[in-house]
């Protein structure tokens, strides 16, 4: 973690430290539970209400208003209600959850609780990626000390309120940050994307109505409950998007690392340059992937855009994640876009034609190229392959592995071109 | 009635997990993990141990088991080396590394040493990346890795 600039309130940032892990700091420094006790004397509209007003979006990638989220889950149901938090984190590029769950645990589980009693339910996963196993222990102890306490179990706070929290690991499949793909996971299946509908919140986990949220998404919550849905909008700079944002900054920068900042308060230029330190070896900057390794590639002179969801789409890619990858002049470009294509290649699940077979094109055409042994057309074949399978497919996996290869494809030609043999071969 | 090979420490652990779940075979991830914790690979023997005690059918125990990469499938090294060749790490320098691990231990990717104490594998991205280049050596993280911190870790183990 680097030092941020003053100019700017951060919210969690200044805890991830060791130090801050303990139910008693979390307690004594960052007025721990607080937001819970009140929320428990609220009813479950107040809350959804004030979600709703401090304009967070989900902060996994997608983006939707979390209070409209829980908005859309049914008031009775003959079957259990869930709160899931999505803990899978491994969009490329993205390193912030793991953060937030080993050096503020209790957070994440206050928000649990919290949302747990807006929706009507008694039960809550995290289901988080196997290769966090310290993270796992670590939020497995956080849990035990809120039982101990009073925060969780049976009667939450002498209320009443019954909440149950476990940790669930998945074990090393990207395609189980696709909700519907993480909830079968959590039944104990594989982890296939489902059709929808219906959405999680009528059928998600064990055919109950569910919420699915990012770790960052639910640990916003205490702050947004107890100081309120205004304040936390106005951090926003655009509207509709409320709140800080981690952002998780990769790559060829002199500082990587998390950066805390208001979301769309500043440009990608501003935070690799201001920063960052700028470019590592002060090279000139060649592009940049700014939301996860799903989000179509930017150019060096395309870096003047706010960090934040609508701007980021204006331009033609997303935030995504948060997870900004920044890449120097002299890495060769293919060879990056063919790495992240052989991710694609290997997640996906299989199910959906379009993104099985063509995902394993692509990354064979690439390397192809790679070994100078493309063809003139190939970068024609690799757009049609792409365009066949953008959203021709069950879940995002597909659109999240056609969007960069066209961009890179598209924005980098010459950079492919330089690869094939010399006066080009024939099919 | 085969014999039992997984110990009671696995069995009241699962135990414990029942209450936590609606359903039975919501306990198949966890007993996975928890299997594997202690044989340190899955083999047919432990699969079917674990369809047993959940009651399902040894296929589906496979199906599932087959679907997640963390879960070993064959015996692995004492040493697990899997390093991330994600973007972010390659951009840090991630392939040298695993073309150094290969020559140093004498075995391509994906395949363990002939004494079994390494196993070296390529890794999809482990969320370390502002931390890149990244490992996992069996359950622990290893960041900011160079070629010499390389050296230093295969050298004590």
């Amino acid at each position: 973690m680097e030092a941020q600039k003053g100019k700017w309130e951060t919210i969690y940032i200044q805890h991830f430290r060791e130090e801050a892990r303990p139910l008693k700091y979390y307690l004594d420094q960052m007025e721990g539970y607080q937001a819970l006790k009140k929320c428990l004397g609220l009813t479950p509209d107040d809350i959804i209400n004030e979600v709703k007003k401090s304009n967070l979006r989900g902060r996994g990638g997608a983006g939707f208003p979390t209070g409209t989220k829980w908005g859309f889950i049914p008031k009775q149901s003959p079957k259990p209600k869930y709160v899931v938090c999505n803990a899978d984190e491994s969009e490329p590029g993205t390193f912030k959850d793991r953060d937030l769950m080993r050096y503020t645990p209790h957070l994440l589980i206050e928000g649990m609780v919290i949302a747990g009693h807006a929706i009507g339910a008694n039960v809550g996963y995290i289901y988080i990626r196997g290769e966090y196993t310290r993270e796992a222990k670590l939020l497995d102890e956080a849990i035990n000390e809120a039982y101990a306490k009073g925060y969780l179990g049976n009667d939450v706070l002498g209320t009443g309120f019954k909440f149950d929290l476990t940790v669930h690991r998945g074990a090393g499949a990207y395609i189980c940050g696709e909700e519907t793909g993480l909830l079968n996971s959590l039944e104990g299946k594989r982890g296939e994307p489902r059709v929808k509908p219906p959405f999680p919140a009528q059928a998600g986990a064990f055919g109950g109505p569910t919420i699915v949220n990012n770790v960052e998404t639910l640990c916003a919550v205490p702050f947004i409950m107890r100081k309120g849905g205004e304040w936390f909008a106005k951090f926003g700079k655009f509207e509709k998007s409320g709140g800080t944002r981690l952002f998780c900054v990769s790559g060829h920068v002199k500082k990587p690392g998390l950066y805390e900042l208001p979301a769309g308060a500043i440009t990608i230029r501003e935070l690799i340059y201001d920063y960052c330190g700028g470019i590592l070896d002060d090279k000139p900057l060649k592009a940049v992937i700014p939301g996860g390794s799903s989000a179509p590639v930017l150019t060096a002179s395309e870096i003047d855009v706010a960090l934040d969801i609508e701007p980021m789409m204006k331009a033609k890619t997303m935030l995504g994640s948060a997870g900004i990858m920044v890449v120097a002049e002299g890495f060769d470009v293919v060879k990056l876009i063919r790495r992240i294509t052989k991710f694609y290649a290997h997640e996906s699940c299989g199910q959906c034609t379009p993104c099985r077979e063509g995902c394993r094109w692509m990354e064979e055409i690439l390397g192809r190229i790679m070994d100078g042994k493309g063809k003139r057309q190939d970068t024609d074949m690799l757009l049609s392959i792409a365009d066949n399978i953008n959203g021709k497919t069950l879940c995002a996996l597909g659109d999240a592995a056609a969007g960069p290869v066209i961009s890179f494809v598209t924005k980098f030609k010459p950079d492919f071109e330089a690869k094939m043999p010399a006066g080009g071969t024939h099919a | 009635m085969k014999p039992k090979t997984l110990s009671a420490k696995f069995y009241e652990a699962m135990d414990k997990l029942v209450p936590r779940y609606p359903t039975r075979v919501a306990l198949l991830l966890p007993a996975l993990h928890q299997a594997q914790e202690e044989k340190r690979w899955l083999s047919d023997e432990t699969l079917d141990e674990i369809a047993t005690y959940i009651d399902i059918h040894p296929a589906q125990v496979r199906e599932v088991a087959s679907f997640y990469t963390m879960y070993n499938l064959k015996p692995v090294g004492k040493f697990h080396l899997k390093i991330c060749t994600n973007a972010a790490c390659i951009l840090r320098g991630a392939d040298e590394l695993v073309e150094h691990c290969e020559k140093k231990l004498g075995i391509a990717c994906g395949s363990t040493t002939a004494d079994q104490l390494f196993t070296l594998a390529e890794e999809e991205c482990l969320g370390a990346c502002g931390t890149a280049p990244a490992m996992m050596l069996n359950d622990d993280y290893v960041e900011n890795l160079t070629v010499s911190k390389m050296d230093e870790i295969l050298a004590r183990h």
